[in-house]
Order: structure tokens, then C-alpha cells, then sequence
């Protein structure tokens, strides 16, 4: 390969390494759509439950999402890692690393939801009740479709955060695109194009899908 | 000292003002009457340079205002030229627009100090004597928002003269107030008028306040002034048709 | 277990110092490099705010981690030195969380209301007077309780300061406690989340504090529905959500 060249940036090297990088590039889509899944679920049923404000379930939810909102995700990824084997669940990395963004992103977007929910004028509570409505069709008929549109922008922006944090899990020994990218370095002992063709790709993908973040965020403003 | 010549002002398509010419003369107090949306405030606004024209000319104490001479030509005025004439004049807004983060006392004396380059000293002993001339001498360190809306009409009134302005602009001055706190702001702009020989540009549906305040009533509709008159002969025997529908429909709301 | 706590302790504490260094460091940057940026995209020249919005969108477009990385790595070969791990890592906190930060900065000045700025045109001010003595003590109040949160983000980052060698408190635990301490990896983890709890309390707590001192010089008391809204806005939400 390119291994003895000296020149800054050397093309032949960085076109030979992009179907590599781009393999990487699929995995660390595939962690951010699964792990934004778990999020965007976990995270309305912890802003549901916490809404009904179930005595000790509730205070014990309130500091798990404390915790989990105030301590760095790549100590979360390390604790699931090391910790889930010594009750004997030994999960791939790839599994650890989908569940601990998805859990770490899920204490965020059930803030965001809470946020929606209360953002529902409290005469659509008042009327739905007046309708005796059951509980459960409250939520999934009156509140729920109420909220969840206008939570999607802040929910997109999440995504798109996540996305930006699945590296993270090269310390596990996942295979996203940074982690590739020290992987060919290594071989070849140059990072310079890794690292900047990784940088990139972020950049192709995140940019755009933030700008139509934005938009939707602008349309749900205006409506 | 103040002179429109042929100006033009639109926003978009909606001509607010159109070949307006007006003088106002030192010392005068002028009210702008008419319906809302006859481009009252706009005068106001245009003189305070906080819009631009978009054709004609305005001129104060002899100096443009919306243009500066540039070689031997009339150009658009750049933000340097303006903030200097602008020093002559002051204005009180509807809102007050007191600063939320400075007591009284920074309102009063934030431009004195900073613009005019007075020492502290001075421009406290200006900002307590003009404290004490609209009634709340012992305010000076409150913060604007333990004050009324009165009361903060009032500083936002002391501000405005603590620059000693040749020309003020007052723009609606009562209108965000309490109805039983309006009387009490208007006194004291009398009292202004009366002692001081600042030139008044005052625009407001206080018709009392304007008979008896103003020198001359200039009556707007359309971007245009329709009569301009003293208020003896604009409130008991306007000429215009448009005139008399105004007032009879702002005297008997 | 409990025996092992008086060992696995000084462990942890060794790697405080690089965490609060790189914690205050990644901060005191961030503020250099926001409010000056966050003002920037407000510049009525265009060439200005395009290249103040590409060096805002780069940094929020890529994965800090890429930064990270490639300030450590890739920019020793263009400059010809190698940077400390440590300052390395300050530079990446500083440069990333400085592009967030000067959204915040801009949408803070703009939410001050247009009558401010009237009224002090109408008191001659200068328009560098006008931003420093009444625009920007106002949109201060506005920007502390987003800036809180973007500082607790920045804490948390410098976790991934492990993975260029810095020896702070996650690198610590995963790489000399965990291979020593195998059977107290519980509570080498409760350790851990402990640390970053108290950092982020105290650092919360400094932040309240601004808040109350900057609210009360507008005459405000710290608004407790700016700090929910700024919990639940999210990364990278460029104005505030209306309504949410």
C-alpha cells in the first residue's frame, strides 16, 4: 500500500480505504437507528410512568435518570460491559453498545416528552375525562397524538447527537468508523486520512439531516 | 427646527408616508393626531433614526438627519453621522423601555456619563434634580421593575431630559398605562412644556392633552397630514370631514 | 470488598486533578470562544457570519471523538509536535462545546426585545455601548441555564479523555482498577458514577448561583421554567423550542 509515502495527504490511499470506512459507516448507522429505538420507546414509557407519579417507583426512576443524565455514556458502556457478565449475561459489544446509548439517550428524550405532554392545554385532560374516556385511550387518543409531533424535531435532534457518539464504542472493540479508521492507521501508520475522510462522512450525514431537523422544527413552530 | 421635506416612507408595498413636508419651529409643541396606522409613530421613529426614508429629506436644528453631505453630494446618513445629531433629541416610548439590568439611577445616568462624557458626580446631581422634578427623588435606586408603570414612565421621562435634548419625541406616552395613573404623567409633561423650551413632538389620543398642550394639531390620515392647525380651531371647528369622524369617534369612545 | 475500598480510592482521586483541569480548562475556552463566535453570527457582514457558521457547523457536524482524534493524531504531523494528552483534550472540549455554545449566545442576544435596543438609540449609545452595558447583561439571564447544561455535557466529555491516555477517573477505573480489582467492578462503577455526580452538582450549583446574581441584576428572579426548557431542548436545538 501507500505506506512509505510522506506526503500529507496521499489520494491513492485515502480512495483505497473508503470502502472500509464506509462499511463502518453501515454499522454505526445501524447502532444509531436501533439505539435511537430503544431510546424513543424507553423514553415515553419513563415520561408516561413518571406522569402518574407512583410513590417509590417514581423517585427511584427520578435518580436512575439522574444518574444515567449526569455521568459520562463511555462509563455507562464500560459498566455494561464489564458489569452484566458478572450475572452471567455476556452480550456482543455491539448489543452492550445499542442498549447503552439507547438507555443513555432514553433519560433525554423522556425529559422531551414530558415537555410535550405538559405542552397539551389541560382542558384536553379536563374534556377527555368529561368523556369518560378510559385511562389508557386518554393517552393513546387525546395526549399522545397531541404531543408526539411536536416532540419529533427535539427527538431528530437526539438522533442525530447519538450518532455523533457511536465512536464511543471503539472502546468496547465495536467496528464503527473511527474505529476502522485506527485500524487501517495502524497497518499503514497514517491517520491523517482515516480520521479526516471519518470526519467527513459525519459531517455529509449529520449536517443534512440537522438542517432538516430544522425545517420540521420551523413547520412545527409555525403551526 | 425640524423639517420634513417631500419624505416617503414604506414598508414593503404600504406607503406610510407619502411627499410628506412639514416645519416645526423651536420651542413649538406639536401633537400628530389621527386613526391608527396614519403613520404617527412612524414621524417619530424616522426622527429618532430608528428608520430610514426612503425618499425626501429631514432635517434638524438647520443639519440633516436622514442624509449627510458627502463632497457636494447628499447621501444616505451612515450610523456615526446619525448618533450625532442624535444626541439632540430624546424620546419616551409607549413601553418605557427602561433597562432592566441598570437601577434607576444607571438609566439616568448610563447615556449622560457615556455620551456626553459628564463625570459621575455631574450626572448624578443631574439624574437626583430630575428625580426630584418628576416626583420619585427617592427611587433613584430602585429597579425599574419594583416601580408602576407610572412611575417607570416617569424615569423613562427623566432619562430622556437628563440628555438635555433641544427636541422630544413622546410616542404615545400613556397609552400602556392604568387609567387612574394617566393623569398624573400628563401633569408633569405640562409642566415640562411650561418651564422648559424644548421643542415637543408628541403623538397620543389624549385629546384634552393635546388642546391644551400643543401650539398646533397636525391631523394625519393615509400617510398625509389632512389639517394642520391650532387645537382651538382643530377641536371646535375643524375644516376637514375626515377631521370632525376622528374626533367625535376618539371623544365619545 | 470493603478492604479493597481504602485501595481503589486513592486510585480514583489520582485521576481527579486531569478531570477538573480539563473540566475548568474545556469550560473557560468554551466561554472564550462562544460569545465572541455567538456574536459573530449576529455580524451584518455576510463573509463573517458564513465563516463563523463553518467553523460552528463543523464542529457540531462531526463526532467529537473524530476530534478528538484527529487533533491528537492527524495535527502533530501538520504542526510537527506532539500536543500533551491533557491540552490536547482541553482544545477538543473547548472547540466543540464552544460551536454549541455560540448558538446559545445568539439566540440569547436575539431574544432581548427590540425596545432595548430603541431605547438605547434613543439615548445615543453607541452600538458597542448599546451590546455591552444593556443588550448583553440581558441575554446573560437568557444563556445560563443552556449553558448549564452544555457545561454538564462538557464534564461528561471528559471521560473520553481515557481514550487518548489522559489519566483521568474513567481511565483509572478501566485501566488499573478494573484489571486489578475484578470482583469489585460494582463498586469500582459506583465510585465512578459518585465522582461525576458531585463534579456536576457542584458545577450546577455554580451555575444557580450566576444565575440568581445575574437574574437579580435585571430584576428577575432565576426562571425555573428557562432551566426546564433548556433540560428538555436538547443538543444542538438552534432556537429555543417554542412551546415545548
Amino acid at each position: 500500500m501507500a505506506a512509505g509515502s510522506t506526503s500529507l495527504w496521499d489520494w491513492d490511499y485515502a480512495f483505497s480505504i473508503i470502502p472500509d470506512l464506509l462499511k463502518a459507516l453501515l454499522t454505526t448507522i445501524e447502532i444509531t437507528v436501533l439505539g435511537s429505538a430503544v431510546a424513543f420507546v424507553l423514553g415515553l414509557v419513563i415520561a408516561v410512568v413518571r406522569r402518574a407519579r407512583i410513590p417509590v417507583v417514581d423517585q427511584v426512576l427520578w435518580a436512575l435518570v439522574e444518574v444515567i443524565r449526569s455521568t459520562p455514556l463511555l462509563v455507562q458502556i464500560f459498566f455494561l460491559f464489564f458489569v452484566l457478565p458478572r450475572f452471567g449475561l455476556t452480550l456482543s459489544a455491539f448489543v452492550v453498545g445499542v442498549t447503552a446509548l439507547g438507555v443513555h439517550y432514553a433519560t433525554y428524550t423522556s425529559e422531551v416528552y414530558r415537555a410535550g405532554i405538559d405542552a397539551v392545554p389541560k382542558g384536553q385532560w379536563e374534556a377527555a375525562t368529561a368523556l369518560s374516556l378510559p385511562r389508557s385511550r386518554v393517552w393513546t387518543g387525546v395526549i399522545l397524538p397531541q404531543a408526539i409531533p411536536r416532540v419529533l424535531p427535539a427527538l431528530g435532534n437526539y438522533a442525530i447527537s447519538m450518532f455523533k457518539e457511536v465512536p464511543l464504542l471503539l472502546a468496547i472493540g465495536v467496528v464503527e468508523v473511527v474505529n476502522a479508521g485506527r485500524e487501517l492507521g495502524s497497518e499503514t501508520f497514517r491517520f491523517t486520512e482515516p480520521y479526516t475522510i471519518a470526519g467527513v462522512l459525519f459531517l455529509v450525514l449529520s449536517y443534512p439531516a440537522s438542517m432538516l431537523v430544522r425545517r420540521l422544527e420551523r413547520r412545527a413552530a409555525v403551526r | 427646527m425640524i423639517t420634513f421635506d417631500a419624505v416617503e416612507k414604506r414598508f414593503g408595498d404600504n406607503v406610510v408616508l407619502r411627499e410628506l413636508s412639514f416645519d416645526v419651529a423651536p420651542g413649538e409643541h406639536v401633537t400628530l393626531i389621527g386613526p391608527s396606522g396614519s403613520g404617527k409613530t412612524t414621524i417619530l421613529r424616522l426622527l429618532m433614526t430608528l428608520e430610514k426614508v426612503n425618499s425626501g429629506t429631514i432635517s434638524v436644528a438647520g443639519r440633516y438627519l436622514s442624509h449627510m453631505v458627502k463632497g457636494d453630494k447628499l447621501v444616505p446618513s451612515d450610523e456615526k453621522y446619525c448618533r450625532e445629531v442624535r444626541m439632540r433629541i430624546g424620546m419616551v416610548f409607549q413601553q418605557f423601555n427602561l433597562f432592566p439590568n441598570m437601577t434607576v439611577r444607571g438609566n439616568l445616568i448610563e447615556a449622560p456619563t457615556r455620551v456626553l462624557g459628564l463625570s459621575k458626580d455631574e450626572a448624578n446631581a443631574r439624574a437626583q434634580d430630575l428625580l426630584d422634578l418628576v416626583g420619585l427623588g427617592e427611587k433613584i435606586d430602585a429597579h425599574p421593575t419594583q416601580l408602576s408603570g407610572g412611575q417607570q414612565q416617569r424615569v423613562a421621562i427623566a432619562r430622556a431630559l437628563a440628555m438635555r435634548p433641544d427636541v422630544l419625541l413622546l410616542d404615545e406616552v400613556t397609552s400602556a398605562l392604568d387609567p387612574e395613573l394617566v393623569a398624573g404623567v400628563l401633569k408633569l409633561l405640562r409642566d415640562i412644556g411650561e418651564s422648559t423650551d424644548i421643542t415637543i413632538l408628541c403623538v397620543t389620543h389624549e385629546m384634552g392633552f393635546a388642546r391644551d398642550f400643543s401650539d398646533r394639531v397636525m391631523m394625519f390620515d393615509g400617510g398625509r397630514v389632512i389639517e394642520d392647525a391650532p387645537p382651538e380651531k382643530i377641536f371646535s371647528d375643524p375644516d376637514h370631514r375626515r377631521t370632525q369622524d376622528f374626533l367625535q369617534a376618539v371623544l365619545n369612545h | 470488598m470493603s478492604d479493597n475500598l481504602s485501595r481503589i480510592v486513592p486510585v480514583l482521586l489520582q485521576g481527579l486533578p486531569p478531570t477538573v483541569i480539563a473540566t475548568v480548562g474545556g469550560i473557560v475556552l468554551t466561554i472564550l470562544l462562544s460569545v465572541p463566535a455567538g456574536l459573530l453570527l449576529l455580524s451584518s457582514r455576510r463573509w463573517v457570519r458564513v465563516l463563523v457558521r463553518i467553523y460552528v457547523e463543523g464542529f457540531r457536524g462531526t463526532s467529537e471523538v473524530v476530534q478528538l482524534f484527529w487533533i491528537y493524531f492527524v495535527l502533530p504531523v501538520l504542526i510537527g509536535f506532539q500536543l500533551v494528552p491533557l491540552w490536547a483534550g482541553v482544545l477538543v472540549l473547548g472547540l466543540n462545546h464552544g460551536a454549541y455554545g455560540a448558538e446559545i449566545v445568539r439566540g440569547a442576544v436575539q431574544s432581548v426585545p427590540r425596545a432595548q435596543y430603541e431605547g438605547a438609540i434613543a439615548l445615543s449609545l453607541s452600538p458597542a455601548q448599546r451590546m455591552r452595558r444593556v443588550i448583553f447583561p440581558q441575554a446573560l439571564v437568557e444563556m445560563l441555564p443552556p449553558m448549564n447544561n452544555l457545561f454538564i455535557q462538557l464534564l461528561k466529555s471528559t471521560a473520553i479523555l481515557a481514550l487518548i491516555t489522559v489519566p483521568e477517573v474513567t481511565r483509572q477505573a478501566r485501566d488499573v482498577l478494573i484489571p486489578n480489582y475484578g470482583d469489585d467492578t460494582i463498586l469500582i462503577f459506583g465510585l465512578v458514577f459518585l465522582v461525576y455526580l458531585v463534579l456536576a452538582a457542584i458545577l450546577t450549583a455554580l451555575m444557580r448561583l450566576a444565575e440568581r446574581i445575574a437574574s437579580r441584576r435585571v430584576g428577575r428572579r432565576p426562571s425555573r421554567a428557562a432551566r426546564v426548557a433548556a433540560r428538555a431542548a436538547g443538543p444542538g436545538v438552534s432556537d429555543r423550542m417554542a412551546g415545548i
